[in-house]
């Protein structure tokens, strides 16, 4: 089994927040608290979860773009995570990001030419009219023409400015690149245009890609395998189909219970959960899901549960799935039934 | 027959700007029945915000202007009514809740002090009574210790208790109508479906008429039972919510639920719907959406077409349809 192309390990970033007299009180917002996974060369890691769950942190953990307090990252077996200046520049090359807003994402006082350029220029790989041939390239590649190098940004539509910061992220060739949100700010038949151009790019290609969002469809639409995101942890981590098809975390199906389906023939009732998401800041003991989880045990609001493999290529950090076999295990949820009338159903057996 | 709440006929809305005239919206006609929930779908650009204000006449004049039209709302003609009753009409027959709630929620005010004015003013009561309206449908949308909420400031709530809290001051005085605009567009999915469903069961309870605007196919298909799809400022199709998913009429339309990625379903590549959303400045000549249609012929661009019936209750605006093709 060839070596991930990126790794995370224990990876954990916590803010400080000075609050009352005298900087006493202080506490911290644990928005990431202990992640691992692995990206295998070619795949898409798709990381799905709400807002302040600490998916875009782990983005910019795995970039270098914040320092983690504690974990390492690995890219080709090589940890990144202590890099500084010209090794990190190096690093950096290979590893991209996209961002989710098109519009702060690019420098309005840039000519399309600067901004996906400047990665060549920066890295010392081009320059003069070697750059801009390779722009040209790179903007023809992304489905738009080339005579847009010598043009602004509010030139361009919200789904043709996220095609440029596509663009700009893989002039200098990476191979691993992370995506966060990089079509919740776009109309749906835009965001059509940008997923399939993403898909297309991997197959030819072979980019690997940390897909982030928190929507779920668009997250099926583009991921290989998926990990769910809940206040700074990782609940639950498998293969998309096995994810849809038999989620085992109460979040990962309370996540998908709530998704109302483009199909009025599958109307079903969508709140599963009570509750706000809760603060970062103040993150409740034991399984941090355990106020808001439908099938909560005395259990889960002591001890946190690990995140274990209880099949193959499925992890899930959930009391009541844990040390069982899934043929028997914990909570069996149908989500083709979800398309039905009723509440999905939902058998719970006890350990 | 329905009794018809909302009747908007013909109605065009301008911008005058620096760059041009903006036709944001034209030739619109839209009837909301007593009871109904009517969803407006479209993506950006398209006018559904402009045909929500315009109803309560909260487009800014200048660079606004309703060029055009009629709007009955209960038979009363709501573009030639006064100042004073338009303000007895907003929030008290008419109401309307906000993407934003933290920009649409006074946040200098404490929720309590805001919910009690709009019962207040409408109802003529005194603090004590409006206390206890408020009270009680902050309790009827779910809101836990409706009492503490009502002294706190909107930023002391998170994002779905303040959509909450919206809901239940827009419904506190029991009005005929309820435009929601993107009501639930900036919640975390969870948050989406509590709202949804309180929203749900209160216009099921009181009865009041929705008319709830979304660019999300999915909150549209569980809510809404008649759905206007717009594009361009105009009407492009109007037709009960399960026709439209299971037979939609407009190129348009059908190109929108191709490109909606689905959880239920595999699909290889999602369908596009080709080009871009045309500036409004110089709109497209004739049908609008022509120049993206991929079964666009002849007369498309130069005649716009009119709404053909297709089946009952199900109407299309595309030459595709009448005009013997």
């Amino acid at each position: 089994m060839p070596d991930p192309i990126i790794e995370v390990r224990d990876l954990l970033k916590h803010f400080a927040i000075h609050r009352g007299f005298l900087g006493r009180g202080a506490e911290s917002l644990k928005a990431v608290d202990g992640v691992s996974f692995r990206i295998q060369a070619g795949e898409t890691l798709g990381l799905v979860g709400e807002s302040g769950c600490g998916k875009s942190t782990v983005g910019l953990l795995i970039l270098n773009l914040l320092r983690a307090d504690r974990g390492q990252v690995l890219f080709e077996g090589m940890e990144t995570t202590g890099l500084e200046g010209e090794e990190l520049q190096k690093i950096r090359r290979r590893m991209q990001v996209v961002f989710q807003d098109p519009q702060s994402s690019l420098d309005p006082r840039m000519l399309i030419k600067k901004i996906v350029g400047c990665p060549l220029e920066v890295n010392g790989l081009a320059s003069g009219s070697e750059l801009v041939k390779r722009v040209r390239e790179m903007l023809r590649e992304v489905g738009l023409s080339e005579d847009h190098v010598y043009r602004y940004p509010h030139e361009f539509s919200g789904g043709q400015r996220q095609r440029i910061g596509i663009a700009r992220a893989l002039i200098t060739g990476p191979d691993f690149i992370v995506f966060d949100e990089p079509t919740s700010a776009l109309d749906v038949s835009v965001q059509a245009q940008i997923l399939n151009l993403i898909r297309d790019l991997q197959k030819r290609k072979g980019y690997s890609y940390l897909f982030i969002s928190h929507d779920l469809s668009v997250i099926k639409h583009v991921s290989h395998r998926i990990a769910v995101m809940y206040l700074g942890k990782i609940v639950e981590k498998a293969p998309k189909k096995d994810l849809f098809a038999k989620p085992l975390h109460p979040y990962t199906r309370a996540l998908l219970a709530a998704l109302p389906r483009p199909d009025p023939e599958k109307r079903h009732p969508l709140a599963v959960l009570e509750g706000d998401v809760p603060s970062p800041v103040n993150v409740p003991g034991g399984c941090r899901f355990h106020p808001r989880c439908p099938e909560a045990l005395d259990r889960c609001s002591t001890v946190e549960p690990a995140l274990e493999e209880v099949e193959p290529k499925r992890w899930v950090a959930c009391h009541l799935c844990a040390g069982e076999k899934s043929s028997e295990s914990c909570l069996r949820f149908d989500a083709s039934k979800a398309g039905e009338r009723d509440a999905p159903e939902v058998e719970s057996c006890r350990l | 027959m329905e009794e018809i709440l909302l009747d908007i006929s013909g109605l065009s809305v301008r911008f005058f700007t620096y760059q041009g005239i903006v036709k944001a919206l034209e030739d619109v006609n839209l009837i909301v029945s007593k009871g109904e929930i009517l969803g407006l779908v479209g993506e950006t650009g398209c006018g559904k915000s402009v045909l929500a204000r315009s109803v309560l006449r909260l487009i800014a004049d200048p660079p606004g202007k309703i060029s055009g039209g009629k709007i009955f709302f209960k038979g009363e003609d709501i573009l030639g009514a006064s100042k004073r009753r338009l303000r007895s009409i907003r929030g008290n027959e008419i109401s309307m809740i906000f993407q934003e709630p933290m920009s649409s929620l006074n946040p200098v005010f404490r929720v309590g002090n805001q919910m009690m004015e709009v019962v207040m003013l409408h109802q003529r009561v005194g603090r004590g009574e409006a206390r206890r309206v408020c009270v009680d449908m902050l309790s009827q949308v779910k809101m836990p210790d409706p009492d503490a909420v009502l002294s706190k400031y909107p930023h002391e709530l998170s994002g779905g208790m303040r959509q909450r809290a919206m809901i239940a001051m827009e419904l506190s005085c029991r009005p005929d109508l309820l435009i929601a605009d993107e009501p639930t567009t900036a919640l975390d999915v969870t948050v989406q479906a509590q709202v949804l469903t309180i929203l749900e069961e209160l216009t099921r309870q009181t009865g009041v008429s929705v008319l709830f605007i979304s660019h999300d196919l999915g909150v549209i298909a569980q809510i809404c039972e008649r759905v206007a799809v717009m594009y361009a400022g105009r009407i492009v199709e109007i037709s009960p919510v399960r026709k439209l998913f299971s037979n939609p009429g407009h190129p348009y339309s059908r190109g929108l639920l191709k490109a909606v990625p689905q959880v239920d379903e595999e699909r290889e590549t999602l369908n596009v719907v080709p080009g871009v959303v045309p500036g409004l400045i110089h709109p497209p000549g004739g049908c609008r959406f022509h120049p993206r249609c991929e079964e666009m012929w002849e007369p498309c661009s130069r005649i716009v077409p009119h709404p053909v019936e297709i089946e009952p209750g199900h109407q299309v605006a595309c030459h595709l349809w009448g005009s013997g093709k």
